[in-house]
């Protein structure tokens, strides 16, 4: 399905924008990238945005008076006005610019954790999320002493909510959870979980580094507090991420960083801060970077994401079918229908970098081991994973390959 | 089935030591003994030591679960280091392991390989107390601190192969 002011999804044709796609590995095997939740490759606009920014307009921005620095600055906050409007947000001051979605959770931890959690209070997390939205919260209790929370895995991958209405209390000051997991695929049911937060009188951060590049987002819709992703899962260039909060949260939390940008003024006895968004980007943001990811998201808004989904399903599908007939072979988490386009499978008897290291023979590119999410492989009782993850350039030749290497895998090992 | 490259790491050596590892259970007079991980690949090796009074590593060996290049290289190691003095086994450095495994690994297969390696090193510094000695060897948990060990060990040579 596509709509008036989008182009249909043709995999062969969106290849061709795609220089690394067509590569060699080892010399002979074309390259099969199915690594993308860890990252996305970037299309020929993204790198000739690169180029065109680095060759024509760099300077730096908000500071110079000269014309480079005004060029970069226009383009620096164009690049935010296309987060805005990609992400549905009510103002550009609500859209910050980081590294990537670590630091996005790491601001708001810091920030909005160490002035308003202290001891008594409770944070809500997911046995599924990354390390990126654990890490942060571990630190924050060892600081201010709050408490942390976890909504249990059910053993179909899908997080078990008849707890949450239990786990959540007046004591509750945050709900942070991921949009999809980045091992399983599983797409929570966001809505009633930001109820429930609000019900309990809680805030919610949705770390959505793997939902933004697949599917729609509105955070107004979604009513979340603050929403966290990074470029380079969406075709943009690593080194740029976003954080998205609520124009009255973000007016009143403390600054992260501190240094130059982030200031109105400064004397030797201390400092003011500036508005929102400067005073949370402190130093010389990530220019070039922030401007490709602006080029990324108009490259991805020419399809529609019925297609992107659609398309994803179809190989996500495909793969069940013919990685379900592989002996030794079992895939965690829920069925193609209920995930994104994420497929984590053990083998019995052989180690996930075995696997990786013999698919990398044949081209073919996953991710091996516990994915930034030591205590989800703990709940399934495995140390190690392998995960093939699907983007919009991939085909169905390609998930033929990789069953196909699998199962030579499976011979090599004699299994 | 594979021709190619990949036969680089999986030679059939490697392979045979994988499936049909040397002295992987309990040794059934263990004086020492000491576990190590890697959390980054779930990789855990425990070995078991019979260090006779005059210092010879009599009996080795291992347990574990990982990859194939972390089992095979333990098992080499085991072979390696039984009949050796403890002074031979710390001489044993991590370039020698790397050599003893015998094919070129990446930077990231390196710590596979020497992770069996670490442990002994560790092992030969970690006695057993003697109520641990009269039942098995106490296996401990993966991930448990190093430094829990039953007398302070030093920490091993840290120096990576080339």
């Amino acid at each position: 399905m596509t709509t008036a002011d989008t182009v249909p999804l043709d995999p062969q044709q969106v290849r061709q924008d795609f220089p690394i796609l067509h590569r060699l590995v080892h010399e002979k095997f074309p390259l099969v990238y199915l690594d993308n939740a860890a990252t996305t490759q970037r299309p020929r606009q993204v790198i000739q945005s690169i180029v065109q920014t680095s060759e024509q307009h760099y300077a730096n921005v908000h500071r110079g008076i000269h014309t480079l620095s005004e060029q970069s600055t226009e383009l620096y906050e164009s690049a935010r006005r296309k987060v805005q409007q990609f992400l549905n947000a009510a103002w550009p001051e609500e859209i910050i610019f980081t590294r990537g979605t670590t630091e996005s959770i790491n601001l708001v931890a810091r920030s909005w954790g160490d002035a308003n959690t202290g001891p008594g209070d409770e944070i809500l997390l997911t046995e599924m999320e990354h390390h990126a939205n654990l890490v942060p919260w571990h630190q924050l209790a060892a600081r201010t002493g709050v408490q942390l929370r976890f909504i249990p895995l059910r053993d179909d991958g899908q997080l078990d909510l008849e707890q949450l209405e239990r786990l959540l209390s007046p004591r509750t000051r945050l709900v942070a959870v991921s949009a999809m997991s980045n091992v399983l695929g599983t797409v929570p049911p966001l809505e009633r979980i930001v109820q429930a937060a609000r019900s309990a009188g809680a805030l919610v951060l949705v770390d959505a580094a793997q939902w933004v590049p697949h599917r729609p987002t509105d955070v107004q819709a979604w009513d979340a507090d603050f929403v966290a992703f990074s470029g380079h899962k969406m075709l943009g260039p690593s080194g740029v991420g976003v954080l998205y909060g609520r124009r009255e949260l973000l007016e009143r939390m403390p600054p992260f960083l501190g240094g130059g940008g982030m200031i109105r003024r400064v004397t030797l006895q201390g400092f003011e801060p500036a508005e929102i968004p400067a005073r949370f980007e402190a130093g010389t943001p990530p220019i070039v970077a922030a401007i490709g990811l602006g080029v990324a998201i108009d490259y991805l808004r020419q399809f529609s994401w019925e297609d992107i989904q659609a398309h994803e399903l179809r190989l996500t599908r495909l793969a069940h079918e013919l990685l379900e007939q592989i002996p030794g072979l079992r895939i965690l988490g829920p069925a193609p229908e209920n995930k994104g386009g994420i497929v984590s499978f053990v083998f019995r008897r052989i180690h996930a970098h075995d696997v990786a290291y013999l698919l990398d023979r044949h081209g073919v590119a996953v991710r091996a081991g516990h994915h930034c999410a030591m205590p989800l492989h703990k709940r399934y009782g495995v140390g190690a994973s392998t995960r093939a993850s699907f983007y919009l350039y991939n085909t169905e030749e390609e998930v033929h390959r990789l069953a196909e290497a699998l199962d030579q895998v499976r011979q090599f090992f004699r299994q | 089935m594979f021709s190619g490259p990949e036969e680089e790491i999986y030679q059939e050596h490697i392979l045979e030591h994988y499936e049909d590892p040397y002295h992987r259970g309990h040794c059934p007079r263990a004086t020492h003994a000491h576990e190590e991980d890697n959390p980054l690949c779930g990789d855990f090796i425990h070995v078991e030591l019979h260090i006779d009074p005059q210092g010879v590593v009599r009996e080795a060996y291992f347990d574990g679960e990982g990859c194939c290049i972390s089992q095979a290289a333990a098992s080499m190691l085991m072979e390696q280091i039984e009949g050796k003095t403890v002074q031979e086994v710390e001489q044993f450095r991590a370039e020698d392991m790397l050599r003893l495994f015998g094919v070129r690994l990446t930077p990231n297969r390196q710590k596979c390989c020497l992770l069996s390696w670490k442990v002994v090193q560790q092992a030969l510094y970690s006695p057993l107390q003697q109520k641990d000695r009269d039942g098995s060897a106490a296996r401990r948990s993966p991930g448990q601190d190093a430094s829990s060990a039953p007398s302070p060990a030093p920490e091993p040579p840290t120096k990576d192969a080339p």
